[in-house]
C-alpha cells in the first residue's frame, strides 16, 4: 500500500502505518473521527486511524489506561465509567460547535489537546497524557513517556505531541493517568452578573480552599461554579461557597440533571452550535482578568470558561479578531469559519519570530518531507 | 562514569575566554580562581567531580544572554546550574565548560492572586516561592524534599516532583510560562499567565530538558489556595506485599490522598535510630495524608481505616494533634539523613506500575543479597516512584562500582515491568548510559533532533542525558 494523492488509506497496525509512511510520496490529512476539522489542510490523501483501535491496558488500581489512537473516545469512557473512573480533563466534544458527525477518537482528542471545564483545576489533556507512540514523517516508530505517572526519562515529547494537530507524527498509542469519578457534584448559579463581575466572582471562588473545579460565565448571563467529591464534603463546601460569595448576590443550586446539562453546554460550547448564520467562532486563551475587556473589544457574544482564562467568541463571519484586539497577551484560534475566511486568516495565532523558528525547525525534523496535515498550524 | 575529554583548544583559550566574560559581567560575577571554582565541581551526585573552566553568576536576563552569546561565539560548552542539588549529575561540569549559575536571580517579579500565579526569577528556592505567598493563604504545590535548597531553575530543568504530587502534579503541571535564553543569546517568552500554549507545547518540552535546550531565567508558576487542613495517618503492615496491596485498594476506592509514602523495614529501623519518631516495629509502613475540613478529613480517614483493616495492619495511628502529625512525618522526612549516617549511599528513582510493587520489592531484596549491599526503600507509593537507597562504603575499593552495577540492575528491572529509569531526579550522567535499556535508537534520535533545533551546536550541557556514543557525532560537530 502506498500513499497516493487523494487516496484514502486505513492501516490496520502500527507496522503497516510505518511502512506506508516510509513509501509515501504525497501529503495526507490525518483523520481520526473527523469531528474536529480546525484550520485548513491542503488537499491530498487521507490517512484514517480507525484501524488502530482498542484498549491495550487498563489498570484501575494504578489509575492508568493505554489505548490505540484510533479508539473511539466513547469506548474508553464507557470502560472507565464501569470502574468508577474518568479522564480528569473532561474532553470537549467539537461536534455541536463544528456541525460534524462521526465518533471522536483518542488520537484526535490528544492532537487537539481537547480539554473541558475541569481543566481549570485538573489540567489539560496534556497534563494527563503520560505516554505516546507515533510514527514520524520518515516512517520511524517513536515512543516517549510510558504507562507510569512519574517519568522524567529524556525529553517530554508527550507534551509536544499533545496539541500538535497531527503535524509532527501519526499517533498510534496513547496512555493516560485517570481519576476516580466522585459520587456527588453540586453546581451553584448566579444570574445577571456582567462579565467583569463574573470573572471577579470566579477568581474569588478559585482562590478559596473549597476546590471549585469548574467556573464559567455563559452568554445567557448565568455564572456557574461546580464542586465535586463525596456527598458530605460537597454539601459542606457548597454552603461555605454560597456564604463566601454572598456579596455577588444569591445563588441557586441546580438539580443533578440540570447540572450535567449545564456543564455539557459549557464543555461543548453548545450556545454557539453550528447552523444557518451562526457566525464565526474564536477561542481566546488569556489571563482571566484580561478577559472581560478583551471580550468587550471583540464585540459579539462570549462564553467564559476556566474562570475567564478561556473565552469563546461568536463574531460576524469573516471578522479578523486579531486585528480588532491589537497586541494582547495570550492567543486566539479561529475554530469555526467559512473556508474562505480560513484561507484569508491564519487559524492559529502567528508566533513571534524566534518561537516560530523553533516550531518550524521541529516540524522540519519530525516531518522532513512535509507529509502531515500541510497547512495546519502556521 | 565516563565524561568526554576536555577540548585542548578551549583550555588553551582559557585566559581569553575569562577576559571576555569579564567584559560582559561585573568582576565579582566571574569566578576562575582554581580554589573558588571547586565550589562548582559537583552537584548532589558527589561521587563525580570536576572543576569548570570558570563559573559565572549573572544578575539579569541580559547578562545571561551576553554570556551565552559569547560562549556560543567561542564554542565553549555551558552547564546551567541552579542550587546544585541534582542527584543525577545534571549540573556536573567538564574542565572545558563554563558553569552558568542563576543563584543571583532571586527576585519575586509579580504576585497576582486574582489570576493565581507568581512570576519569579529562577534562582529563587522552591520553598521561598511558597514563602512569598503563604501569608496570603496560597502555596506553590511541587515540594521536592530538597525544597529548602533547590531552585526553581533546577526544578524546571528536572521537572521535579514531591511528596504531594499525587494530587497536585509535578513541576510541568504547575508551570505557566518561562523566559528562556537560547545558546545563541536569543531571549524568548513561552507561555505566560494564560493557561495553555498557542502553538506547539514548547513549555512542556523545556520542562525536564536538563539544561540542554536553553537557560530559564524567569518563570510564571501556578499558585493554589491552601487547603483548610491536612492530616496524616501511619499504617504498619506485616509485609511489603500487603502494604502494596493496600495502596492499590485505597486508590481503587476513589480516595485521592495528597500523599502516600512507603517505607520498608531497613528504612524504618534506620530512621528510628536516627530521628526517634516512634515508628512501630513492622515490615512496611505507609504514611497517608488527606486534606480538607475537619469533617472531610474524618470521613476520608474513616474510609482508609476500613480499607486498611482488610489488610491486617499491625498498627493504624491517627494524629490527634499538630505535634503527632509532625511526628508521623518526622521519620519520613529524615529518611535520607538517617541513611547518610549509616554510610554512603546512592539513591535510585525508577518508577514502576503500582501493581508491580510487591514483585519489584522482592527482586530488590534478592539483588541486595546477591551483591552483598544493603538496600532501604522509601518512596512515593501512590505514583509508583521508588527510591531504593543502596548503601556502600566509599573507602572500600570497588564498592561504589558494585553499587552502581546493582543500581543499574534495579533500574533495568523497573523498565522490564513497564516503568522507567527516573521518575523525578532526571537522567544527568547517572542514567545516561542506561537510556538504551528504555529507548530504541529511533526514540533517542527523536529526542536529539529536538536539541538540534534548540541548540544546533550542542553546547548546552552536552554530555548529559544521551549515551555518549549516541550523541558523539553531534557533540563533535
Ligand atoms: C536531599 C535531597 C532530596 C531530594 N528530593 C527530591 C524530591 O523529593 N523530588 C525531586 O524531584 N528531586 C529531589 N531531589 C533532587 C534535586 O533537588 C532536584 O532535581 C532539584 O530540582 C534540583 O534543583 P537545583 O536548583 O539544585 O538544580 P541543579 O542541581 O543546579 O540543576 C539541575 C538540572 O537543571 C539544569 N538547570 C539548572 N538551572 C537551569 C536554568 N536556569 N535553566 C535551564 N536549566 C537549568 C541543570 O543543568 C541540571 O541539569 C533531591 C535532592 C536532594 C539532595
Amino acid at each position: 500500500m502506498t500513499a497516493d494523492a487523494l487516496a484514502v488509506i486505513r492501516p490496520q497496525s502500527e507496522a503497516e502505518l510505518a511502512e506506508v509512511l516510509r513509501g509515501a510520496s504525497a501529503p495526507v490529512a490525518i483523520r481520526g473521527g473527523g469531528t474536529r476539522p480546525v484550520g485548513l489542510i491542503q488537499p491530498g490523501g487521507v490517512l484514517e486511524t480507525g484501524g488502530l483501535s482498542g484498549i491495550t491496558l487498563y489498570e484501575p488500581g494504578a489509575l492508568t489506561l493505554v489505548a490505540r489512537a484510533g479508539t473511539p473516545l466513547a469506548e474508553v469512557e464507557a470502560a472507565l465509567a464501569a470502574e468508577g473512573q474518568r479522564l480528569p480533563f473532561e474532553p470537549m466534544d467539537h461536534r455541536a460547535l463544528l456541525g460534524t458527525t462521526g465518533a471522536p477518537t483518542l488520537g484526535g482528542m490528544v492532537a487537539a489537546n481537547a480539554s473541558g471545564p475541569r481543566r481549570v483545576v485538573a489540567g489539560a489533556c496534556r497534563d494527563s497524557l503520560i505516554g505516546v507512540r507515533f510514527v514520524d514523517g520518515t516512517g520511524n516508530v517513536v515512543k516517549n513517556g510510558g504507562r507510569v505517572m512519574k517519568n522524567v526519562t529524556g525529553y517530554d515529547l508527550v507534551k509536544l505531541m499533545a496539541g500538535s494537530w497531527g503535524t509532527l507524527g501519526v499517533l498510534t498509542e496513547v496512555s493516560f493517568k485517570l481519576l476516580p469519578a466522585p459520587d456527588s457534584a453540586a453546581t451553584l448559579v448566579w444570574d445577571g452578573l456582567d462579565a467583569a463581575q463574573a470573572v471577579a466572582l470566579m477568581s474569588t471562588a478559585l482562590s478559596l480552599p473549597w476546590e471549585v473545579n469548574a467556573a464559567s460565565h455563559l452568554p445567557d448571563g448565568r455564572t456557574a461554579l461546580r464542586i465535586e467529591g463525596f456527598e458530605a464534603s460537597v454539601e459542606y463546601r457548597a454552603e461555605e461557597l454560597a456564604t463566601a460569595l454572598a456579596r455577588f448576590g444569591r445563588s441557586v443550586r441546580l438539580s443533578r440533571k440540570d447540572s450535567v446539562t449545564l456543564w455539557q453546554q459549557v464543555r461543548d460550547v453548545t450556545p454557539f452550535a453550528s447552523g444557518q448564520g451562526a457566525g464565526d467562532v474564536w477561542r481566546l486563551s488569556v489571563k482571566p482578568s484580561d478577559a472581560p475587556a478583551l471580550a468587550a473589544s471583540a464585540g459579539g457574544d462570549a462564553l467564559f470558561d476556566w474562570g475567564g482564562g478561556l473565552v469563546w467568541l461568536r463574531l460576524a463571519e469573516g471578522t479578523d479578531l486579531r486585528a480588532r484586539l491589537g497586541t494582547f497577551r495570550g492567543h486566539a484560534t479561529l475554530i469555526r469559519a467559512s473556508v474562505e475566511a480560513r484561507r484569508n486568516l491564519p487559524s492559529f495565532q502567528p508566533e513571534p519570530a524566534p518561537v516560530a523558528a523553533l516550531s518550524l525547525g521541529l516540524r522540519a525534523r519530525f516531518d522532513p518531507r512535509g507529509l502531515f496535515n500541510p497547512g495546519l498550524m502556521g | 562514569m565516563q565524561m568526554p575529554a576536555p577540548s585542548a583548544d578551549i583550555l588553551a583559550r582559557r585566559t581569553r575566554i575569562t577576559r571576555r566574560l569579564r567584559e560582559v559581567l561585573p568582576g565579582d560575577a566571574v569566578i576562575d580562581d582554581p580554589i573558588e571554582t571547586r565550589a562548582y565541581e559537583c552537584d548532589g551526585l558527589t561521587a563525580y567531580r570536576c572543576p569548570p573552566l570558570a563559573a559565572v553568576l549573572p544578575s539579569t536576563t541580559e547578562e545571561v544572554a551576553a554570556v551565552l552569546r559569547l560562549c556560543h561565539d567561542e564554542g565553549v560548552p555551558v552547564v546551567p546550574r541552579g542550587a546544585g542539588t541534582s542527584l543525577a549529575g545534571g549540573a556536573l561540569p567538564t574542565a572545558d565548560s563554563v558553569i552558568l549559575g542563576v543563584a543571583r536571580l532571586t527576585q519575586v517579579l509579580e504576585t497576582d492572586y486574582d489570576n493565581r500565579f507568581i512570576r519569579v526569577q529562577t534562582g529563587r528556592t522552591n520553598l521561598s516561592v511558597t514563602g512569598a505567598v503563604e501569608a496570603d493563604g496560597f502555596f506553590y504545590a511541587p515540594d521536592p524534599s530538597s525544597q529548602l535548597a533547590c531552585a526553581i531553575a533546577g526544578n524546571i530543568g528536572m521537572n521535579s516532583g514531591g511528596a504531594h504530587c499525587l494530587k497536585y502534579g509535578v513541576t510541568t503541571n504547575n508551570l505557566l510560562g518561562v523566559t528562556l535564553v537560547q545558546m545563541d543569546g536569543t531571549v524568548l517568552e513561552l507561555g505566560g499567565a494564560h493557561m495553555d500554549a498557542g502553538g506547539y507545547d514548547l513549555l512542556g518540552l523545556i520542562c525536564g530538558s536538563e539544561g540542554q535546550l536553553g537557560v530559564v531565567t524567569e518563570a510564571t508558576l501556578r499558585i493554589l489556595p491552601k487547603p483548610e487542613g491536612a492530616r496524616p495517618v501511619l499504617i504498619g503492615f506485616g509485609s511489603n506485599e500487603v502494604a502494596g496491596a493496600c495502596v492499590s485498594d485505597i486508590i481503587k476506592a476513589g480516595i485521592l490522598p495528597v500523599a502516600i509514602e512507603f517505607m520498608d523495614r531497613p528504612c524504618i529501623v534506620a530512621t528510628e535510630n536516627f530521628a526517634h519518631a516512634g515508628y512501630p516495629d513492622c515490615e512496611a509502613l505507609l504514611i497517608v495524608e488527606v486534606e480538607g475540613s475537619e469533617a472531610e478529613i474524618d470521613a476520608q480517614l474513616g474510609l482508609i481505616r476500613q480499607i486498611a483493616a482488610r489488610h491486617d495492619p499491625v498498627e493504624f495511628r491517627e494524629s490527634q494533634s499538630e505535634d503527632e502529625a509532625r511526628k508521623i512525618w518526622l521519620g519520613r522526612k529524615s529518611a535520607f539523613g538517617a541513611m547518610g549516617v549509616m554510610g554512603d549511599y546512592i539513591c535510585l528513582d525508577g518508577t514502576i506500575p503500582v501493581s508491580e510493587l510487591p514483585f519489584v520489592l522482592r527482586r530488590i531484596g534478592e539483588l541486595s543479597e546477591q551483591f552483598g549491599l544493603k538496600v532501604a526503600n522509601v518512596f512515593h507509593a501512590g505514583d509508583g516512584n521508588m527510591h531504593p537507597l543502596i548503601l556502600f562504603d566509599a573507602n572500600k575499593p570497588g564498592d561504589l562500582e558494585t553499587c552502581e552495577v546493582m543500581g543499574a540492575e534495579i533500574l533495568k528491572l523497573c523498565v522490564e515491568v513497564g516503568g522507567c529509569l527516573t521518575g523525578e531526579h532526571g537522567v544527568g550522567i547517572e542514567k545516561r548510559d542506561l537510556m538504551n535499556v528504555q529507548f530504541a535508537p529511533e526514540d533517542l534520535e527523536a529526542q536529539m533532533r529536538v536539541k538540534d533545533v534548540f541548540d544546533p551546536k550542542w553546547l548546552l550541557n552536552p554530555a548529559k542525558v544521551f549515551p555518549l556514543a549516541a550523541s558523539e557525532s553531534r557533540r563533535a560537530g
